[in-house]
């Protein structure tokens, strides 16, 4: 009630505080009848439909996971296609002695990614082919005939003449791809096969042609 | 003309589609707000620290904004490029003259360098005011994680104009992915996944091999980079963006004291 009704109500009666109200006697709880009481073991009885119920669902759930998973994993593959559209890896690059003492060839440079060179490695003449990507991170570096080096543009890796990295940020020297004089006398070249000096495969002789 | 804007407003055309009259009150101001479907994602009042600018800066709203310009100029520059090694680059090239309002491609990247900008202003803004504490944590995780993603869109995008720029970026930028721990074909751990002595990662199997679609960044890298710079990554954003927002909005409005 608001104040001014409870004013009202305290000016009314002024004898104080009314009566407090009677106590009421409150009967006992019923005790519950026989057929309430067999609920306790109902349970029993039903826990076996119930079980069946349930793991059946867990079954499904499991399954359910599995396809899931499974497809999850499918999806993944499907990001890996099973064709590679490359041109064919071997080439033929002309005769050995179209490549005389000393020189780096590069006019295959464009569309093979490879410069064929003439020099001494190791106290042998050899020819090799050296794959014309930089080893720090993909670009293409140049040949500088005038300072007989390999230098790339993109951050600065030098590399000498036979591939052996020098100055820049390069961690290991340029690759060689396998090489070989075919049946017809040509220099074949084949990209799909690749020699690292640094773990020590320069010394295979699919790697070079000795002169 | 008041007779006429009355007609119009008393027609069951109008009235199917504006179901409230106009709200002249508070309350029939929230329950229009509420009972549209555009109205209802902006809150019905905000409160008055969420317009602070110098405490806000208001980046993230921008980053939003930036977004949308994002895509509405990256859905019409669709229309006229073709995402294949014979014709992406003439046909970017050629928008200028092949269509009016050509300089949708410089907005285009304008905006994406901006939004870069507004992201990392919006980031630090939220570092400085502390709006990373409990209860907000997972909200600057959700952060990090957009992010990413606006770095991605910046990375794929790059690809589309194939020219020399682009193919030497993603080239060096792919490349970085050969020295993947365990999935990169020349990273520590790839001989982990060796079974029965055949090599599971190889360069035409590794994580730059999924990323490119191929050895080397070609035609197959331009059109998935295309698909991922156009359709998935903007659908992770837009994902993530929901949630983002949702969480401001229950985390008692931007701005808000912690």
């Amino acid at each position: 009630m608001s104040k001014a009704e409870a004013a009202a109500k305290a000016k009314a009666s002024p004898k104080g505080p009314t009566k407090a109200k009677p106590k009421i006697a409150v009967p006992p709880m019923p005790v519950k009848p026989a057929y309430l009481q067999a609920k306790s073991a109902a349970p029993a009885k039903a826990d076996a439909t119930d079980d069946g119920r349930r793991g059946f669902l867990r079954l499904g759930f499991w399954g359910l996971g599995a396809v899931l998973a499974l497809w999850t994993l499918a999806t993944v593959k499907f990001m890996f296609p099973n064709v590679l559209r490359e041109p064919p890896s071997k080439f033929k690059v002309g005769p050995p002695d179209a490549f005389p003492v000393g020189k780096v060839e590069t006019k295959y440079k464009a569309q093979f990614a490879v410069w064929i060179v003439n020099t001494e490695y190791n106290g042998q003449q050899e020819i090799y082919a050296l794959k014309s990507v930089c080893t720090h991170l993909g670009c293409t570096p140049n040949w500088l005939e005038a300072e007989q080096k390999f230098k790339c543009p993109c951050h600065g890796s030098g590399y000498y003449k036979d591939g052996i990295n020098f100055e820049g940020p390069a961690p290991r020297p340029l690759e060689r791809y396998a090489i070989r004089v075919a049946e017809d006398g040509q220099i074949e070249v084949d990209r799909s096969r690749t020699f690292h000096e640094e773990l020590g495969q320069w010394g295979n002789p699919s790697c070079f042609i000795p002169v | 003309m008041a007779g006429l804007s009355e007609i119009i407003r008393e027609s069951q055309l109008w009235k199917s589609i504006f179901r409230h009259p106009m709200p002249v009150d508070r309350r029939n101001r929230i329950v229009v707000m509420l009972t549209n479907f555009f109205l209802h994602l902006h809150p019905v009042s905000i409160k008055k620290q969420g317009i602070a600018l110098s405490y806000t800066w208001c980046m993230g709203g921008v980053t939003f904004f930036l977004f949308l310009v994002e895509t509405v100029t990256g859905v019409l520059l669709m229309f006229y490029y073709r995402p294949t090694v014979q014709w992406a680059y003439t046909d970017i090239q050629m928008l200028r003259d092949v269509d009016s309002l050509g300089i949708m491609r410089e907005i285009h990247r304008w905006a994406a360098h901006a939004m870069v900008i507004t992201v990392w202003l919006h980031m630090y803004r939220v570092f400085l005011t502390g709006s990373y504490k409990p209860p907000r944590e997972f909200n600057w995780v959700i952060g990090v994680f957009l992010l990413l993603l606006t770095l991605l869109l910046s990375f794929t995008g790059y690809l589309l104009p194939w020219d020399q720029l682009a193919v030497w970026a993603i080239t060096v930028g792919s490349n970085m992915a050969r020295a993947t721990p365990i999935l990169g074909h020349e990273g520590p751990g790839q001989q982990l996944l060796t079974l029965g002595g055949v090599d599971m990662i190889t360069s035409a199997s590794d994580a730059r091999f999924a990323l490119l679609g191929a050895r080397e960044v070609g035609e197959e890298t331009l059109n998935r980079f295309y698909i991922l710079h156009c359709i998935a990554i903007p659908l992770g954003v837009a994902l993530l963006l929901a949630v983002h927002f949702w969480r401001v909005r229950k985390d008692g409005g931007i701005s808000g004291p912690l």
